[in-house]
């Protein structure tokens, strides 16, 4: 018994020095763990930063007036404009052409794998959808210029070989499988009640859709919608390849124009030095640029909100 | 209301059926309509440079003479770029996936990671550009290298593979924790050996997801001021020294200038000769190859886990 009991004291305080160790342990991993959550966190801090920063130096040289009414842009030249409008003209139109083409069809293909398509059509539908999005922008901005642009000209013969419209109508594919598959889930996720209750009253399928499913998912579309917003909004490679890189205040798709995200690509193409003021205007397109997002995803957020259904 | 005849009843059927049969025809062409655009992509792409796609093109630099060009370069740029990315994305995105489904509070903390996570999905890549500009390459000091390129793409996919992990461990059921803490595992035992395993066809999904995203990204590369004319390979860790005593060489390549796919793409599709549209189809071709293939591998992992899936 006193044998025992001497051996086993050791091996008690043996165990709790290994629960111990296991107690700190399992706090470093946590810490560890929390520090890689943070890196998020980090990086938006670290955008907003370098953001800001450099855009605090440009708008010392420029005023933020002649910023945001200037009717040119021209900063490389000798007689430098800083019209940020002539190159969110550019962004406003390519969206405008690429969301008249995905919203309509993302939401026809969204509405149709919902409430029509058998399982079968779905499950291979999906997939397709998701390579079609997965497609890199710069495959995107070869098939804008080399095969959109000549078979628009064969039907617009003015068209020049850049243009903000077969841009436009490329970006549109592209942000199509994005704005199908959220409006798709959002339907979805309507119950299947309410559906049964049209049936019931006579309604047929495409009825149901339009007047019980889309208004019971208007909040969920409406995030889509927002998404592909961001996605224009944000589009280079397809603008830089296909576009032009000119800056041209317009709001003609025919013709071709800069956007703030090819302008961007335009400058880090060349060799400015870093501090100058051209390197700086990339930095303040870059907030300006920012700050659109920003403000359709907080109109996405209060919209999702004014609208939201609730089963 | 005046009761209706048989007749108008019929009549009133068959339109609504009409209307269904016209929607769901309108749903196939738009979906069609997205194959066509892959098909039409992938087979202009092959068709226009088939007679650049043998080995030479593979195993030449870049060079001024279209027909002599190849993408040694460019593929091993994109190789390298995507090994740090991955060495970087990977192990942050999963601890954070796990801190936030594992182990984090309901509190404010957790609350701004979670938003914060949401958010920077839908900022535009070229900003994750300019970030890693005026971090990575000027503040870090990393110049325009494979290092800088393979962190910016890594903050780049950060939030997806964070969500693909959060959702792969959000799927398996709570009675496999209780299980392996009623037998006395920690919080970490129970994710090392029971969480990160079931959940790992879901994170190698997100991951190469992720990754396929990353390849395609041309517009941050450019903005970092990566140079798109290099006729040279990153140094070969040990070349000159053999097996031992090379340590210091191992991971040199990270610093060296480089060129990636998309960028020697962009490059070749902006030259005014359209003999280079020919190696920028074939370069396209194998660019498209890669990510098409990387996207089937995922969907095909993400299928046998639903059919293998064992609760």
């Amino acid at each position: 018994m006193s044998a025992n009991s001497a051996s086993d004291l050791p091996q008690v305080s043996d165990r709790l020095a290994k629960n111990a160790m296991r107690h700190v342990s399992e706090r470093l991993i946590e810490s560890v763990l929390f520090a890689a959550a943070a890196v998020s966190v980090l990086t938006t801090i670290g955008i907003v930063y370098v953001l800001v920063t450099e855009s605090i130096h440009f708008f010392q040289n420029v005023s933020i007036v002649e910023f945001l009414t200037d009717t040119q842009w021209t900063p490389l030249f000798d007689d430098a404009h800083y019209g940020i409008m002539v190159l969110i003209s550019g962004t406003l139109v390519s969206s405008g052409v690429a969301l008249a083409v995905a919203i309509p069809m993302g939401t026809i293909i969204a509405i149709y794998l919902s409430e029509f398509a058998n399982p079968k059509v779905r499950e291979v539908a999906k997939p397709v959808l998701e390579l079609l999005g997965g497609i890199p922008t710069i495959v995107f901005g070869y098939f804008a210029l080399l095969i959109v642009t000549p078979l628009l000209q064969k039907i617009f013969p003015e068209l020049p070989g850049f243009s903000l419209l077969s841009a436009g109508l490329v970006m549109g594919i592209m942000i199509v499988p994005y704005i199908a598959s959220l409006s798709e889930d959002a339907m979805r996720a309507v119950p299947m009640s309410m559906r049964e209750g049209s049936y019931a009253m006579g309604a047929t399928k495409l009825y149901t859709a339009i007047h019980v499913v889309v208004p019971a998912a208007v909040s969920g579309l409406a995030a889509s919608y927002i998404l592909g917003i961001s996605r224009a909004v944000g589009e280079t490679m397809i603008l830089a390849v296909a576009a032009g890189m000119q800056p041209n205040l317009t709001w003609n798709p025919m013709e071709p124009a800069a956007t703030i995200t090819s302008y961007i690509v335009q400058v880090a193409l060349g060799d400015l030095p870093h501090g100058s003021i051209g390197y700086q205007t990339i930095f303040a397109a870059g907030l300006t640029l920012l700050l659109i997002t920003l403000l359709f995803n907080i109109l996405g957020q209060w919209l999702r909100r004014r609208f939201r259904e609730a089963y | 209301m005046q009761p209706m005849t048989t007749e108008q009843i019929r009549v009133l059927i068959a339109r609504g059926k009409l209307k269904d049969t016209v929607f769901q025809a309108l749903g196939i062409i738009c979906l069609a309509i997205g194959l066509l655009v892959i098909f039409l992509l992938v087979g202009d792409m092959l068709m226009r440079g088939l007679d650049r796609l043998n080995l030479e093109f593979f195993t030449e630099f870049a060079s001024r003479r279209a027909s002599q060009s190849g993408i040694l370069s460019a593929w091993v740029g994109t190789l390298l770029v995507m090994l740090v990315t991955a060495a970087a994305a990977v192990p942050l995105g999963v601890a954070a996936g796990i801190y936030l489904e594992e182990y984090a509070k309901r509190n404010w903390i957790t609350d701004i990671i979670e938003i914060n996570i949401t958010n920077l999905a839908a900022v535009p890549s070229i900003v994750y550009g300019l970030l890693a500009l005026g971090i990575f390459v000027y503040t870090f000091g990393f110049g325009q290298s494979i290092l800088s390129a393979g962190l910016t793409l890594a903050l780049l996919i950060l939030p997806i593979v964070i969500v693909a992990t959060r959702e792969a461990i959000r799927a398996i059921p709570s009675m496999i924790r209780e299980g392996s803490m009623a037998v006395g595992a920690t919080r970490w035992q129970t994710c090392r050996y029971h969480i990160i395993p079931y959940a790992m066809p879901g994170i190698l999904t997100g991951v190469i997801i992720g990754l396929a995203r990353a390849i395609g990204e041309t517009a941050p590369i450019i903005t970092i001021g990566a140079l798109t004319f290099i006729a040279f390979l990153p140094p070969v860790p040990f070349t000159a020294t053999g097996m031992d005593g090379a340590s210091a060489g191992l991971f040199d390549w990270v610093m060296s200038p480089f060129t990636v796919m998309p960028i020697q793409i962009f490059n070749w599709t902006s030259r005014p000769d359209p003999a280079f549209e020919v190696n920028a189809a074939a370069a396209g071709f194998v660019l498209m190859g890669m990510v098409l293939s990387m996207n089937a591998v995922a969907i095909w992992l993400r299928y046998r886990m639903r059919k293998n899936i064992k609760w």
